[in-house]
């Protein structure tokens, strides 16, 4: 493997959450019955003409933006000439020259290693297309007797985010999908629901030998989660070292990742690419993005993951974690920092929310934004764990509770007989009755034998109904033995 | 003298007095259709039970004062434009039996004027072609000699306002589609700025090129028809929806003062005696009535004919694209998707829309595109400016609408760059984006129309109208053909 | 190599150099030859074989006049997009009604009450 070069582009395209569509007011709407949101734009009918979406040009501006791309200022739209079933017009809209957004950058950093940045050539306006169903003995367009044809989507503004072939690995081709969609969602452009394909992604490989020129590019598509589209970009890679040190040639095509198999398989062969004919789209004119709409949109960007996570560090929490809050849904940040303004211990709420809690919100399928559990609570809960009123353990289980509704932390431990002993004499008057009750094991500790604190410990907890503070037990205990 | 015989000037004029009803006057014009479809198949549609009632809604608007700018007037539009509920297809067999689901924004605009739309017109399939022979459900036929052809391929609107079937029509004009049959048929045709009319349900050929306008026997009633189907239209990116001209505004003022620049490249070789003969007639009017008359030279007008069958096709072939046999349509069967559109769009098409769906599709492809349509689209400027070069100097430019009167059906299908090149004249409108219009001014030795082109800056139609009324004024009005000879 | 083969390898390569400049000042053969039946699959047209040929020259001879275009000089020169020079023509972002289904449904030469029918694709583009 280290006798070889590999250069990845990603290709992602977003659905952006407008009302209505890029060229026509049909409602976007995943949910609704098909063929219920078109109309004589949308369905290519004679006579009728294409006019975009001020929205989506502005969201894709700011998109660009949050890139670091330079918006064009002249752009225009293009048709892009094939013929397929689930394109009305038998031409898509998009654009060739002049795209909204150029020559931007987006940093990553797979975990444990160098932060590497990620060139993006270009982001570009573009419709969706309508949707097929094959229909036949096993649902598999390879033997379908029919396809249906819903076309609810087609038109749907999507927006084409190209890199520069500047990826090396299926780890950095993950993380950089996984900011893309940080990116996205803090802009609030698009729902990003790999699920629901307003995000989906392509890959195209190529390995080389160091100093070589560049390989045969095969594109790999149908990958519909991140580590898919890791392993498939790993698998490609192999795949294609394995051939060429073979001997054997590799051919310029378009590859279908089955996530089931864990491989690729073939599709066609993209002999030289297709020849899309692209002219200037002659239904609609020039676009003028000039610096007061490069500065309406720069005004409109909120804060964007990278700033965010900076501000996080700034606060006290660690890399891992702020990056982990950076990607979570918005409210964790917001629970987040309103604990913080509460003055609480910022490394525990940190914590409990990167692991507690999304733990909780897998395990109940349930959304923190759904739950009962404040940045103000969190405090509560930190200020009881520095303070010595809730072990860690303690916390955990109180924290169980807020999250159910059960009340306050504080209302919480209190109910559930959480909150520790903090009368040290009667921690003491437990410790010593057990180590009356044990004294070949006291013994043992006392000559040195460290594993059996954590029996004394153990049995004082149970003594206490979890209560002792394990620290104090240790502490008395250290104190005993060494009288 | 039947009401189908009045212009829309006269017939409004009655309609107000009370003189004359839009029930009568439509009964009228839907007689003179019966009389001459035969004969002239102008039509490919008459709506004979949507017609009548809307002259009866007419009359009442009428009657109450709040009938709208057309209101009770008989009209006809070419079969490239959507009418909801009313079948529309381009003359082809790819959308035969097509009934649309929405209307075009023309369709709209007369409605909302009021207008009694008598039905849809014949013409080349897909607007391509100069003398509707390309339609598929046969020709239309020239009414001063029904051996010929009425142009294209607006023929059939353009023979319904020559007989009477309409009191006035539209068609669209991508190359000279309106003026080259105005010119044919010895009545008023035009074309205005692009952008003036919605392109929104006309069904698109090449849509940097096309724009609806109107036929009329008289200039006054071209800008009435103009008033009513021009606006902006939010449906239309390509709309235009600044100040609008006054279209109609300096009529009657004469050509006194006005430079009329007569372009030297559009004479000479293939240009007909009787052509030649009424155009410096008229000419010379002009200049006996006060206008200074000048040689302006256009350039790159020898390129138009080839720029135009660059751009043209290149941008048809992708607007024929959707008619594939999935939504609408004509379908034939197919084993595959692929092989169901294949089948389709080879039965549906006629051979030249055919022809120019190769040839664009030719032009736009890998290593082509370059020389071809990039070249094309560059010379495109090149043209603008030597309009703008010759306006420095002139009001109005003019010119022979076209080269020949009327030929004979047959005479130039088999040989399409001859059919090309009936638009000679005509393109470089279509690919500066300006106004032009034909005023019939006599006709040659055997008794052909011949039309005098008015061509005027973007925008300028107000100028334009004043010279074509003018021209109208000293030339006289084209009289109508005498119906015996047609119905015989 | 015979210094004679220097010689015949030096005049190969210089009438290479000279096709190769020719070639790139020419970027349009002379006479035009095209690919009729490439065409028509690009263009999904199922003309029948026997009248492809015909197109194919009808094609030629017009691109050949067509191909006058070539002489104009329009070096700098840009194309222009609309002749009154319009832009921004945006709409705002309203949801406006869509056609009702069943409407849209009878147009269709092959539906279900929901979908369009249409035979499977096998080849892809």
């Amino acid at each position: 493997m280290s006798n070889w070069e590999s250069v990845i582009g990603i290709e992602i395209h977003i659905e952006l959450s407008t009302k209505s569509k890029m060229f026509c007011g049909c409602a976007v709407n995943f949910d609704s019955p098909p063929n219920t949101n078109v109309c004589m734009v949308c369905l290519g009918m004679p006579g009728a003409l294409p006019v975009p979406n001020q929205q989506a040009l502005e969201w894709i501006s700011q998109i660009g933006l949050a890139l670091n791309c330079k918006i064009t200022e002249n752009t225009t739209f293009a048709r892009k000439n094939y013929f397929y079933a689930d394109q009305p017009k038998n031409y898509q809209i998009s654009q060739a020259e002049g795209p909204v957004a150029v020559g931007g950058y987006l940093d990553i950093q797979v975990d444990g290693e160098e932060p590497h940045r990620v060139f993006i050539e270009r982001a570009h306006m573009e419709e969706d297309t309508g949707k097929s169903t094959h229909v036949g003995s096993t649902g598999r367009i390879d033997s379908a007797e029919e396809t249906l044809m819903d076309f609810n989507r087609a038109g749907t503004p999507l927006v084409e985010i190209v890199t520069t072939p500047s990826i090396k690995t299926g780890a950095q081709a993950r993380v950089y999908a996984q900011k893309i969609r940080e990116t996205v969602l803090a802009l609030g452009v698009s729902d990003v629901k790999l699920e629901e394909g307003s995000m989906r992604f392509d890959s195209n490989i190529s390995v080389n030998r160091p100093g070589e020129e560049l390989g045969t590019k095969v594109e790999v598509k149908n990958m519909n989660s991140f580590r898919s589209l890791e392993r498939a970009t790993d698998f490609e890679i192999a795949r294609q070292i394995a051939a060429l040190e073979a001997e054997e040639r590799l051919v310029q095509e378009t590859r279908h990742w089955n996530e089931e198999t864990q491989q690729s398989k073939s599709m066609r062969s993209k002999e030289g690419s297709s020849d899309y004919r692209y002219f200037t789209e002659p239904d609609m004119v020039p676009m003028v993005l000039d610096s007061e709409w490069v500065g309406r949109a720069q005004a409109a960007l909120p804060e964007l993951p990278h700033e965010r996570q900076a501000r996080y560090e700034e606060l006290g929490l660690d890399a891992h974690a702020a990056s982990v809050i950076v990607g979570l849904e918005p409210a964790y940040g917001l629970v987040l920092e309103e604990a913080v303004g509460a003055k609480a211990d910022v490394r525990l709420v940190g914590n409990w929310l990167t692991q507690d809690v999304t733990a909780w919100a897998r395990s109940e399928e349930r959304t923190l934004d759904s739950s009962h559990l404040t940045g103000t609570g969190l405090a509560e809960l930190a200020e009881m764990v520095s303070g010595g009123k809730l072990s860690a353990t303690a916390a955990k289980k109180t924290l169980a509770g807020v999250l159910e509704g059960e009340g306050t932390p504080g209302e919480v431990a209190t109910a559930r007989d959480l909150i520790q002993m903090d009368d040290l004499g009667a921690i003491e008057a437990v410790v010593d009755g057990l180590i009356a009750e044990h004294p070949d094991d006291f013994a043992r500790l006392v000559a040195g034998d460290g594993r059996v604190t954590g029996f004394f410990v153990g049995q004082a907890m149970r003594a206490t109904g979890g209560k002792a503070d394990p620290k104090v037990v240790n502490h008395i205990l250290r104190d005993r033995a060494s009288v | 003298m039947s009401a189908a015989d009045l212009s829309i000037a006269e017939a409004q004029a009655q309609l107000a007095s009370g003189a004359l009803s839009s029930v009568e006057l439509t009964e009228a014009v839907l007689a003179r259709a019966s009389m001459t479809e035969a004969q002239l198949h102008s039509f490919l549609h008459i709506d004979h039970a949507g017609a009548r009632a809307a002259a009866e809604a007419a009359d009442s608007k009428i009657a109450d004062g709040t009938g709208g700018s057309l209101a009770g007037i008989p009209i006809a539009l070419k079969d490239n434009m959507v009418t909801e509920g009313i079948e529309t297809t381009c003359s082809s067999k790819i959308l035969s039996g097509w009934v649309p689901p929405y209307d075009g924004a023309l369709s709209q605009a007369m409605k909302a004027a009021d207008a009694v739309m008598v039905g849809k017109t014949n013409l080349d399939e897909f607007a391509m072609g100069s003398s509707t022979e390309n339609s598929a459900f046969g020709t239309s036929r020239n009414p001063w000699d029904t051996d010929r052809v009425p142009g294209g391929s607006s023929g059939g609107s353009a023979v319904a306002v020559t007989i009477g079937s309409a009191l006035g029509s539209f068609g669209s004009d991508t190359g000279g589609s309106i003026r080259q049959p105005a010119s044919l048929c010895g009545i008023v045709g035009m074309k205005p700025t692009y952008g003036l009319v919605s392109r929104f349900g006309l069904i698109a050929f090449a849509s940097s090129l096309d724009q609806i306008g109107p036929f009329s026997r008289t200039v006054q009633d071209s800008v009435s028809l103009l008033e009513a189907a021009a606006g902006p239209d939010k449906m239309d990116a390509t709309s235009y929806k600044g100040a609008y001209p006054n279209f109609g505004g300096s009529l009657g003022k004469g050509v006194s003062g006005l430079r009329i620049g007569v372009v030297k490249e559009f004479g000479g070789e293939g240009q007909e005696a009787g052509v030649t003969a009424r155009f410096d007639a008229t000419v010379a009017a002009l200049e006996a009535a006060g206008a200074e008359v000048l040689e302006v030279s256009l350039p790159h007008a020898k390129y138009s004919v080839s720029t135009y069958y660059l751009i043209a096709p290149a941008e048809c072939s992708a607007n024929l694209a959707r008619f594939d046999g999935v939504r609408y349509g004509l379908r034939v069967d197919g084993e595959t998707v692929e092989d169901m559109m294949r089948k389709t769009r080879a039965e549906g098409f006629g051979p030249e829309v055919t022809r120019r769906i190769l040839l664009g599709t030719y032009a736009l492809s890998a290593g082509y595109y370059d020389a071809f349509y990039g070249q094309a689209r560059r010379l495109r400027t090149l043209v603008i400016r030597d309009f703008a070069t010759a306006y420095e100097t002139c009001d109005v430019l003019v010119s022979p609408t076209s080269p020949t009167t009327a030929f004979k059906i047959g005479e130039r299908s088999q040989d399409p760059l001859a059919m090309y090149l009936s638009d000679i004249y005509t393109i470089p409108s279509n690919l500066a984006g300006h106004p032009a219009i034909s005023v019939p001014v006599g006709s040659d030795d055997l008794g052909l129309p011949v039309g005098f082109q008015i061509m005027a800056p973007a925008l300028g139609e107000e100028m334009m109208y004043q010279v074509a009324d003018a021209v109208e004024t000293l030339m006289g009005r084209s009289p109508m053909p005498v119906l015996s000879e047609v119905a015989s | 190599m015979t210094s004679c083969g220097y010689c015949a390898l030096f005049l190969v390569l210089v009438l290479v150099l000279v096709l190769v400049v020719l070639g790139a000042v020419n970027s349009v053969p002379m006479a035009i030859e095209i690919d009729i039946a490439h065409v028509a699959r690009l263009a999904r047209l199922g003309i029948p074989e026997e009248e492809l040929a015909a197109y194919g020259e009808q094609l030629e001879v017009i691109l050949e006049h067509a191909a006058a275009v070539q002489g104009a000089d329009t070096e700098g020169v840009k194309p222009t997009a609309h002749p009154l020079g319009i832009t921004n023509a945006f709409r705002q972002d309203e949801v406006r009604p869509s056609l009702d289904r069943a409407a849209v449904l009878e147009q269709g030469p092959d539906t279900t009450d929901e979908y369009f029918r249409v035979p499977p694709a096998m080849e892809t583009e």
